[in-house]
């Protein structure tokens, strides 16, 4: 593939997906960044790799399965004590539905 | 000239009586303080440390109602700030997590403990473990104690800062593309990166799972080995925990390397390599041989391609893995925001760094419909390729060797406008991540680096598992040389 340019539009496209607001300013810098680390990575294009089998993981073993029961004891009040806004339990976010 | 202060020559003291665990605490806080240049630590935990020494000085005085001692027993250490300790601020070097206090401990933090270690703090980092230089913190960068005007390398830079400057004998790191190994090298210290599975990434803040490893930051092979028996271990949180027999590295380091067999890949002292680190590494290679090792020529044909298929596969798993900080359970909230999906778009911009962004992004982009089979897929392929050639590698040889990194130290501010000069910096660690090995660096000589003299590291990489093979040779190295005993101008070595 050529070497690819992001523009912009392209990081901001990529910046929505990953649910990252950037100021316009912040995109212009970003689409240089992401150029020039894109076009290191095109590299990988040169090497044929028809035939190759993907390693997803270096792990020498397939994953364990286990009985299907309980482990850990519920910690819910401590573990919501980092978050930023629990009422009764749940986690308070903006509202969603009208 | 007083021993050195490693590990293993604190719990001979701790021992005999000429010191105490609280002595030591007090001593390395007081170190801790006095290098506060430094800026290697993000959070001390005074406290929490001399109730710990409290407790290792009555095992090891018998009064602690007979429970067992290791040698690690009273010894101070530092955890790199990516692992949850429990009621202790967990930042990961990230503005997301100046505040998140862990409920738990991570199992390497559990297992040190349990060991008798003595946690004294939380060492800087880059952010997300993401950088080579420990310039991407949220806490400011870290200095290299040879040269405050260079840096210590990344991401483990607090941590091999802390040890270099002997603030303390061993701390924690992680290693993804080659955070444990790299900063090692720049500070003139050991750094171990275990083979993939051999130590719980449970509790460990994730960045890319396939390729993140917990290892040990040391001055001696030695100590290395008490720390990876401490930390190594079965662990059923982690799902890619390996159940193996221990490691058992402290006990088998008396190993002779005559006939041991060193495969040199011409890869690794090509192009870009700084004549001057090449140099050492020829002669530290020439001083094994001396010993007796053996130096076969290897081929490593497809690693020049591991620094694009890293950065395409350690992105891709951030992304994904990152997308957990969302401003709902844990970590930091924008304050100012109109709807959900802006609270998740301002929280994660304003909560995260420019490189972390940066990677962020990149992965997004080549997991996305339409990249994925050309980005993702394809570095999948490669990295079959890299494997395969360490494991074709492996069969003529018992390790390979290099340089761990292809120039001294570099300058504060050097690479920080130019995200691919610092990528190029993992160009030998990063393939033996994405091959699940174990890898060592140390200490192997100085060259000038301009406002003085500044450290090599020698690269070891092993069979899978070998872990104990590798501190071998390195320990033998270090009987031989005295590179690691070197400390940077003005610390006391002793």
């Amino acid at each position: 593939m050529a070497a690819m340019s992001f523009s912009p539009a392209d990081v901001g496209k990529v910046a929505r997906l990953a649910r990252l607001s950037l100021s316009a300013g912040e995109a212009r810098a970003y689409a240089g960044d992401l150029s020039r680390i894109l076009s290191l990575l095109d590299r990988v294009d040169a090497v044929d790799t028809a035939h190759i089998t993907p390693l997803w993981h270096p792990g020498r073993q397939s994953l364990r399965m286990r009985a299907d029961s309980v482990s850990e004891e519920n910690r819910r009040e401590e573990f919501q004590q980092a978050a930023p806004a629990v009422e009764r339990g749940l986690y308070l976010v903006p509202r969603v539905l009208g | 000239m007083p021993a050195a202060r490693t590990i293993t020559a604190l719990a001979k003291m701790l021992r005999s009586g000429e010191t105490t665990s609280r002595d030591l605490c007090r001593e390395t806080i007081g170190r801790i303080r006095a290098r506060a240049d430094l800026n290697a630590f993000i959070t001390v935990t005074e406290d929490a440390a001399f109730a710990e020494a409290g407790r290792a000085d009555a095992l090891l005085s018998g009064k602690g109602g007979g429970g067992a001692t290791t040698t690690l027993t009273g010894i101070p250490i530092a955890h790199k700030d990516i692992f949850s300790t429990l009621g202790v601020r967990t930042t990961c070097g990230s503005r997301m997590l100046a505040d998140y206090t862990p409920a738990f401990d991570a199992t390497v933090v559990a297992n040190l403990k349990a060991a008798g270690a003595v946690t004294v703090g939380k060492t800087n980092m880059d952010e997300f473990a993401m950088g080579s230089s420990n310039e991407n913190s949220f806490f400011g960068a870290a200095a290299n104690p040879w040269d405050a005007g260079t840096v210590p390398g990344g991401s483990s830079g607090g941590s091999a800062a802390a040890v270099a400057a002997r603030l303390l004998p061993a701390a924690t790191g992680t290693d993804t593309g080659g955070s444990i190994r790299q900063p090692a090298a720049f500070c003139g210290i050991t750094g171990l990166k275990p083979s993939y599975g051999r130590v719980s990434r449970h509790g460990m803040v994730a960045f890319a799972s396939s390729l993140d490893q917990a290892g040990a930051l040391t001055v001696t092979c030695e100590d290395a080995a008490v720390m990876l028996d401490a930390m190594a271990g079965f662990d059923s949180r982690d799902s890619t925990s390996v159940d193996a027999p221990p490691p058992c590295a402290a006990g088998s380091l008396d190993q002779t390397i005559a006939g041991l067999t060193i495969g040199l890949p011409a890869e690794f002292f090509g192009d870009g390599l700084d004549p001057a680190v090449a140099a050492s590494v020829q002669a530290a290679l020439a001083e094994l041989e001396k010993a007796g090792a053996r130096l076969v020529d290897v081929a490593l044909p497809s690693s020049e391609n591991s620094i694009p298929c890293y950065y395409i596969i350690a992105p891709a798993e951030a992304s994904s893995n990152l997308s957990r900080f969302d401003g709902v359970r844990y970590g930091f909230r924008a304050g100012q925001f109109d709807g959900l999906a802006e609270m998740y778009e301002k929280t994660r911009a304003e909560g995260f760094g420019a490189e972390v962004k940066r990677r962020i992004m990149v992965g997004t982009y080549v997991l996305s419909a339409g990249y994925y089979d050309a980005y993702y897929l394809k570095a999948l392929k490669l990295r079959r390729l890299i494997a395969d050639d360490f494991a074709r590698a492996f069969e003529q040889c018992d390790v390979i060797a290099g340089p761990t990194t292809p120039t001294c130290a570099f300058r504060r501010g050097a690479k920080m406008d130019d995200p691919v000069a610092m990528y190029l910096n993992d160009i030998y660690t990063s393939s033996v991540n994405l091959a699940g090995l174990p890898a060592l660096s140390i200490p192997a000589g100085f060259v000038n680096g301009g406002g003085g003299e500044l450290p090599v590291g020698l690269h070891l990489i092993g069979p899978y598992m070998a872990e104990a093979k590798l501190l071998g040779v390195g320990h033998r190295f270090q009987q031989i040389t005295d590179w690691h005993e070197r400390a940077p101008p003005g610390v006391d070595g002793g």
